[in-house]
């Protein structure tokens, strides 16, 4: 079983300004289904900016990315706000829910937005994933009445939603203390070896990375092991 | 339901700003009262005013004026046919002060498509005895009935009753101001004299009142029988015929027909009336200027909010694009946002208007050159409404058109990153 999720062909970035450097330099991997990965390296090494480039945020780049073995167009925002919603999950360091909705609203958000389930079924489905994570009972407070740990976790249940392909992390962990980060990546953990779910987290934390079943380090924009 | 969620989501951030978006609906709810109000207002004030004169003015008078003879009889001479006539001491013909053939006008009239209907009319220089002293005034033979119907004559009768000068003859209705002149009340005979020096006695059945005094000094109506019979004339003499159209606009082009077709003169509303035309229109003009600029104003203050908003809310509309919804739906969130502060800032503007409108609509205004207006008067049309809400969703789809394509813009990967 080597679905090929995720694939990077000879990607190249360049940040203009305000002179012209080189951030990625020639990158080629691959993920597989069910792969919980990490990306390390030092600060500025391009892990984070490689990330944005795979989430298809940031088209500005050289080479091309295949999710699900369909390459990603530059220039089609809509279509490309699509594959975010509908293949890829998202958690970030800073946690970005919406503080205007409750937590259950925030976990239904992208499904709502896919609309490929009644309202009803997307509300069960947030319910599940909120149990899954152990917070159903925070289901119904605000956004901004959580702590750091739970507004993590309710922003995993987020990106589950939708069952995505994939599920990236910029630094998941990077503000959270060590019993939260802990229980953070035991539910990544969780994810991949029960589910099947694929993820890539990018972190410097070498204790989160060690733990993960591949690493890929990387330095000066290029992929050293 | 993709556009449900989308509203949802504006909803809540209107909802989580609401003092700010009170203050935005306020001034788009302020601007719509005051124009609203202040069209209704002014259209009421130029309805009435035009009134004063449109109404109670023919779209088309139809008379002969006292003037020379154009066709003098040098000019039939074949023998002068193509000299230069020098005639001196013309004098004007007033032989000639009735309308000639004038049931044969009136029956084409009748037939006229165009034509609301026309009255007769015979005017009259009479004096009214006053003890020693005589008044001139003039007396207008009218077909009351018509008048009333076409030129509200009973608007401006004041005491008594116009009608009655068709039900009871040797009647008489006096300007307001000669009767007080001639110390009368309703009912008492007054008398007269016409040029030619013959007397008469007329009972007073009413008052009128035309809110120009120079004209209640002198003016006064009797039937048009009446008068016939004051003048010693026949039946058929009458010196004016008042023609209403259907279409006011067409006054110009019918009155040249009119006075080719009947060889009388004809004198148009318009032309007769140019200026008042032009003060309606101005004033029109002004109070739109008003209203525009108090929406343009408002348009500004969601402009300013919005993008507060936006500057503000930054954060979720990078979590908004990374989980899926693309620059179009975020420009569609403050879209709908900027639209629904446009709609029921209007709607309550419409509301707040009409009952601002009502409240100076009861504002008493008496003054005696008007004798029917007791209130400031207010026209309430829909138009005004449909004008003002319509301006109010247009000024906020600009201003909210400009913010909503900056926040679709925004780069998530900066703000992410950025922290």
């Amino acid at each position: 079983m080597s679905q090929k999720i995720l694939e990077a062909k000879n990607i190249t970035k360049y940040f203009e300004d305000p002179v012209k450097v080189q951030v990625l330099n020639d990158i080629n991997f691959s993920i597989n289904k069910g792969e919980f990965v990490s990306l390390t390296g030092k600060s500025g090494c391009g892990k984070s900016t490689l990330l944005y480039v795979l989430s298809t945020m940031d088209t500005d780049y050289e080479g091309s990315i295949y999710i699900d073995q369909d390459e990603m167009p530059k220039n089609d925002e809509g279509y490309l706000a699509k594959i975010r919603n509908e293949k890829i999950g998202f958690v970030f360091q800073f946690h970005y829910l919406l503080n205007e909705f409750d937590v259950l609203n925030n976990v239904m958000l992208p499904g709502l937005k896919l609309n490929k389930y009644s309202k009803e079924k997307i509300e069960h489905r947030a319910y599940e994933k909120l149990k899954l994570l152990g917070i159903e009972h925070l289901a119904l407070k605000k956004a901004n009445q959580l702590s750091g740990g739970e507004k993590q976790r309710v922003a995993i249940a987020r990106a589950l939603i939708n069952d995505p392909h994939i599920i990236m992390g910029d630094e998941p962990t990077g503000n959270l203390d060590k019993k939260n980060s802990d229980l953070v990546f035991d539910i990544f953990k969780k994810l991949a070896h029960e589910y099947n779910q694929t993820l890539l987290i990018v972190t410097h934390d070498p204790s989160f990375a060690d733990r993960t079943d591949r690493i890929i380090k990387m330095e000066d924009g290029k992929i050293i092991s | 339901m993709k556009k449900g969620i989308l509203i949802n989501i504006a909803k809540a951030l209107l909802l989580a700003r609401w003092r700010q978006t009170l203050v935005a609906a306020i001034g788009v709810t302020f601007s719509i009262t005051m124009f609203v109000t202040l069209l209704g207002f002014m259209n009421g004030l130029n309805d009435l005013l035009d009134g004063l004169i449109l109404n109670r003015t023919p779209h088309i008078k139809l008379y002969n004026d006292i003037k020379p003879n154009a066709n003098q009889p040098i000019k039939n001479a074949a023998a002068y046919k193509e000299k230069y006539h020098f005639i001196q001491s013309i004098k004007s013909d007033a032989n000639k002060q009735a309308i000639y053939n004038s049931q044969a006008i009136m029956n084409s009239l009748k037939k006229d498509e165009r034509v609301v209907g026309f009255t007769q009319k015979l005017t009259a220089q009479v004096f009214f005895i006053n003890g020693t002293t005589d008044i001139t005034g003039v007396l207008n033979g009218v077909n009351a009935p018509e008048e009333i119907k076409l030129f509200h004559f009973n608007d401006y009768v004041v005491a008594g009753n116009a009608a009655d000068l068709e039900k009871e003859s040797n009647t008489i209705i006096l300007g307001k101001s000669l009767a007080e002149k001639l110390l009368v009340n309703l009912g008492d005979v007054i008398q007269l004299s016409t040029a030619r020096g013959d007397r008469f006695q007329l009972k007073v059945v009413g008052y009128f009142q035309s809110g120009l005094k120079d004209i209640d000094m002198v003016q006064s109506f009797a039937s048009i029988h009446t008068v016939q019979k004051i003048m010693n004339k026949p039946n058929s003499f009458v010196t004016e015929l008042d023609v209403k159209l259907k279409d006011i606009n067409l006054s110009i082009p019918t009155a040249k027909e009119y006075a080719q077709l009947y060889q009388t003169d004809a004198e148009d509303i318009q032309t007769a009336n140019a200026q008042f035309e032009t003060g309606s229109s101005v004033r029109s003009i002004i109070s739109y200027a008003v209203g525009i600029t108090l929406l343009i104003v408002a348009g500004f203050g969601i402009y300013n909010i919005l993008n507060m908003m936006i500057f503000e809310k930054m954060d979720s509309i990078a979590i908004l694009k990374a989980t899926g919804f693309s620059g179009k739906d975020v420009k569609s969130i403050f879209m709908y946002i900027a639209m629904s502060i446009g709609f029921f800032g209007g709607l309550a503007g419409l509301l707040f208007g009409f009952i601002l409108s009502s409240i100076i609509d009861q504002i008493p205004f008496v003054t005696a050159a008007l004798p029917t207006v007791k209130t400031f008067p207010i026209n309430y049309s829909i138009i005004f409404y449909i004008i003002g809400i319509s301006f109010s969703l247009i000024t906020t789809y600009f201003a909210g058109w400009f913010p909503a394509r900056k926040a679709s813009k925004i780069d998530p990967v900066v703000i992410i990153r950025g922290k």
